[in-house]
C-alpha cells in the first residue's frame, strides 16, 4: 500500500436493528484524492461517510487515519469535516458568524478569524454576503456558506453528503465544476457521496460503486464505465444491454445467436458470461449488412441522438443513434470488438440490462425516490 | 406587491373582527371606564391612588410569578430536550402524559395538593409512620409556588418541546463536527435556536402565575394574598368594581412592562410569539 494513504477502512461492518447495513467494507483513500461513493439509496454510502466523520461507530472493523486507529474518537477531534445534505447552517447566525463558528470554538484571535472568514467567503464567491441572514440566501448560496464553514477549520478531509441533491440541474452542474476547482486548488481530500452516476463520473479521481452494503467496484471513472465488474455496475453506470453469452475461446464470444470477435480473454472454454454492450456503441446498418437484426419497437428523440428499443429474438436492446429510424423498421446491427465487454457471472446476472419493461417514467420515479 | 383583498375575504373576516370588538376591545374599555370612575359614575383618580396601598401585594404576585416561571423553565428545558431526543412513538406518549393534568379541573388539582401537603396529609402521615417529625408544608410560600409550578408546567414544556423537536439534528451534528463539545453545542447552538420557545414558555407561565387566584387561598392559607385574590374579592365580596377594575388595569400594565423588559434581554427579532 502506498504511504500517502490518509483514510483506511478495514473490514467495517455496521448493523442497525439486526439488519446489516455495511458488510465488510475495505477501502483506502489517498491524500488529495477526490473519491466518490456511488450507489442507490440504502446501499450504505452515507453510513460509510458517517463512520469516517465519527457520527457513527462501526460494530466491527478499524477506521484508520494516517495509520492511527481512530475508532471512538469523537467528531470534534477528527481532522475531518462534513457538508450536510441540507446545509445544516445555524439559523440564528449570519453568514460571517456561520463561517466563523469553528474558528471561534478554537478561540483564535479575532484578526485571524476575520482574515480566514473573508478568505473562505471569496473562495466560494460570496464576498459581500457577510452580514446576510442565512435564511435570506438561495439554496446554492446556502450550500456555499456550508462549504466555506467547513473549509474554514482547515480539515484534512472534506466529506460531502449529496451536497447538490437539493439544487436544480443547471446550478448543480455549475457547482460540480466549482467544487472540483476548490478541491484542486486546496489539494485536500474530498469524499463525495451521490446517487447521480453522471456527477460521480465527471468529478472523481476514483469512484467506489456500492450496493447492498458492499463495495461492488473501485476504479477510475473510465474503468468503471468501460470495464464494469458485474451486471449491477454496468446497469447503474450509464445504460447497458446485458446479455447472456458463452465464451467460445479467447477473443470470441457468442450471444444473440451470433459469434462476435471481442478483446477479452482468460475465460474457460464455453464459460457462461455476461456480455455488456453500451447503447451508443452499436452501429445501425441495413438488415443484410447486420451481424444480427431486429425490429424497432419504440423511438424517443433525446436531442443529441435518438434512443430506440430494438427487439432482437425477444430480448429488448437499447440503441442510441443519430440516424432516425421509425417504429416497426427492420434494422441490422454491427458490434465492433472494442464495443463488447465480457463479465464473469455474478449474483446480479439476469437482473439487469433488458429494456423490455423500460420507460422513462419508471426511470424518473425510481430516481426521484432515491433522492428522498 | 399589490394587496389583493377580495370581497369574500373581507366578509369572511368580519365575524372575527366583530368578535374582537365585542369581547376584547369593548370589555377593556369597560374596565378602563370603571377604573377611572367612582360608584356614581363620575370621573376620579381615587381608585388608581388607592392602588399604592396594595403595592406589597403587587410585588409579591410578581415575585412569586417570577420564581414559579424560573422553576418551570429549569425543569422544562432539559425535559423538553430529552423528550425531543427519544423515539417518535414514545414522544407522543410522553407529551400526552405532560398534558394529561391539564384536562383535569384546576380546582381539583389544587385540592389534591392540599390533601398531600396538609399537616395530617399524605406526606406527613408517611413521615410520622417512618418515625420522623412532621414538616410544615401547607400554608407556606413554597406551597403556593409549588401550586403554580404544577399547574402551569405544561405551558412551559409544550412550546419548548415543539421548537426542539423541529430542530434539525444535522445542525447539532454540524456544530459537533466543527469542534463543539456538548456544553458548547448547548450554549452556542441549541439554546439560541430554542430562544423563541423559551420566550413563549415564559410568557405563558408568567402571565397566569402573576394573576392567579385560589392557589394562594388554598395552599397559602390566606397568608400570601396575591393580586388575583384581591381582585376576586373586590368583585365577589366588596362589590367595589371600580377598585377591582383599576387593579386589573394596573396588573395588565405591570405584566406588559415585565414582558417588555424580558424581550429586551432576548435577541432583537426572535421573540415574535410574544404578546
Amino acid at each position: 500500500m502506498e504511504n500517502n494513504v490518509i483514510i483506511d477502512l478495514k473490514n467495517i461492518a455496521v448493523t442497525f436493528d439486526e439488519e446489516p447495513i455495511l458488510k465488510g467494507i475495505n477501502l483506502y483513500i489517498r491524500d488529495g484524492e477526490f473519491v466518490t461513493l456511488l450507489g442507490p439509496s440504502g446501499c450504505g454510502k452515507t453510513t460509510t461517510l458517517r463512520i469516517i466523520a465519527g457520527f457513527l461507530e462501526p460494530n466491527s472493523g478499524d477506521v484508520m487515519f494516517e495509520n492511527k486507529r481512530i475508532n471512538g474518537v469523537p467528531p470534534h477531534k477528527r481532522q475531518v469535516n462534513t457538508i450536510f445534505q441540507r446545509y445544516a447552517l445555524f439559523p440564528h447566525l449570519n453568514v460571517y458568524e456561520n463561517v466563523a463558528f469553528g474558528l471561534r470554538l478554537k478561540k483564535l484571535p479575532e484578526k485571524e478569524i476575520r482574515q480566514t472568514v473573508e478568505e473562505m467567503l471569496s473562495l466560494v464567491n460570496l464576498k459581500g454576503f457577510s452580514k446576510r441572514k442565512v435564511e435570506s440566501l438561495s439554496g446554492g448560496q446556502q450550500q456555499r456558506v456550508a462549504i466555506a464553514r467547513a473549509l474554514a477549520v482547515k480539515p484534512r478531509v472534506l466529506l460531502l453528503d449529496e451536497p447538490l441533491g437539493a439544487l436544480d440541474l443547471k446550478l448543480r452542474k455549475d457547482m460540480q465544476i466549482e467544487l472540483k476547482n476548490i478541491q484542486q486548488r486546496l489539494g485536500i481530500t474530498f469524499i463525495y457521496v451521490t446517487h447521480d452516476q453522471e456527477e460521480a463520473l465527471s468529478m472523481s479521481d476514483t469512484v467506489v460503486v456500492m450496493d447492498c452494503g458492499r463495495i461492488q467496484q473501485i476504479g477510475t471513472p473510465i474503468d468503471i464505465y468501460n470495464e464494469p465488474k458485474n451486471a449491477f455496475v454496468a446497469d447503474f453506470i450509464g445504460e447497458s444491454n446485458i446479455l447472456d453469452g458463452i465464451m467460445k475461446s479467447d477473443y470470441s464470444v457468442e450471444f444473440s445467436g451470433h459469434t462476435f470477435e471481442c478483446l477479452d480473454k482468460g475465460f474457460d472454454k464455453n464459460e457462461s458470461v455476461d456480455v455488456v454492450v453500451r447503447p451508443e456503441d452499436v452501429d445501425v446498418v441495413a438488415v443484410e449488412k447486420g451481424a444480427i437484426c431486429g425490429t424497432v419497437t419504440s423511438v424517443t428523440f433525446k436531442g443529441v441522438h435518438f434512443e430506440m428499443i430494438v427487439d432482437i429474438d425477444g430480448f429488448k436492446w437499447m440503441i442510441q443513434s443519430t440516424d432516425q429510424q421509425f417504429e416497426g423498421d427492420e434494422i441490422g446491427l454491427v458490434i465492433e470488438p472494442d464495443a463488447i465487454h465480457i463479465m464473469k457471472k455474478s449474483d446480479y446476472s439476469g437482473q439487469f440490462g433488458d429494456y423490455s419493461s423500460f420507460s422513462d417514467e419508471i426511470e424518473q420515479l425510481s430516481s426521484a425516490s432515491e433522492e428522498v | 406587491m399589490k394587496e389583493n383583498t377580495s370581497l369574500a375575504a373581507k366578509i369572511s373576516g368580519a365575524p372575527y373582527i366583530a368578535w374582537m370588538i365585542i369581547f376584547i376591545i369593548f370589555p377593556l374599555a369597560v374596565v378602563a371606564y370603571f377604573a377611572f370612575t367612582d360608584s356614581s359614575g363620575s370621573f376620579t383618580l381615587n381608585n388608581i391612588a388607592t392602588l399604592s396601598r396594595y403595592s406589597d401585594i403587587f410585588l409579591r404576585s410578581i415575585w412569586f410569578g417570577a420564581i414559579a416561571t424560573i422553576i418551570c423553565l429549569v425543569i422544562s428545558y432539559p425535559l423538553a430536550y430529552i423528550i425531543s431526543q427519544t423515539a417518535q412513538d414514545n414522544q407522543r406518549i410522553i407529551i400526552m402524559l405532560v398534558m394529561l393534568p391539564m384536562w383535569m379541573n384546576f380546582l381539583l388539582r389544587t385540592y389534591s395538593w392540599m390533601l398531600i401537603l396538609e399537616d395530617t396529609g399524605i406526606i406527613n402521615n408517611w413521615l410520622i409512620k417512618l418515625g420522623l417529625e412532621p414538616v410544615q408544608m401547607i400554608n407556606t410560600s413554597g406551597a403556593v409556588i409549588l401550586g403554580m409550578v404544577y399547574n402551569y408546567l405544561p405551558y412551559m414544556i409544550l412550546p419548548l418541546y415543539s421548537i426542539m423537536s423541529r430542530m434539525d439534528n444535522s445542525i447539532i451534528e454540524a456544530a459537533r463536527d466543527l469542534g463543539g463539545n456538548s456544553a458548547k453545542i448547548v450554549q452556542k447552538v441549541v439554546f439560541p435556536i430554542s430562544m423563541p420557545g423559551v420566550v413563549s414558555g415564559i410568557t405563558m407561565v408568567f402571565v397566569p402565575s402573576v394573576s392567579t387566584f385560589y392557589i394562594s387561598q388554598k395552599l397559602g392559607g390566606g397568608k400570601f394574598t396575591l393580586i388575583g385574590d384581591v381582585i376576586e374579592m373586590q368583585f365577589q365580596t366588596s362589590y367595589n368594581y371600580n377598585l377591582g377594575a383599576a387593579m386589573s388595569l394596573a396588573l395588565m400594565v405591570l405584566i406588559l412592562a415585565c414582558l417588555f423588559v424580558m424581550n429586551k434581554f432576548t435577541d432583537e427579532d426572535d421573540g415574535g410569539i410574544l404578546v
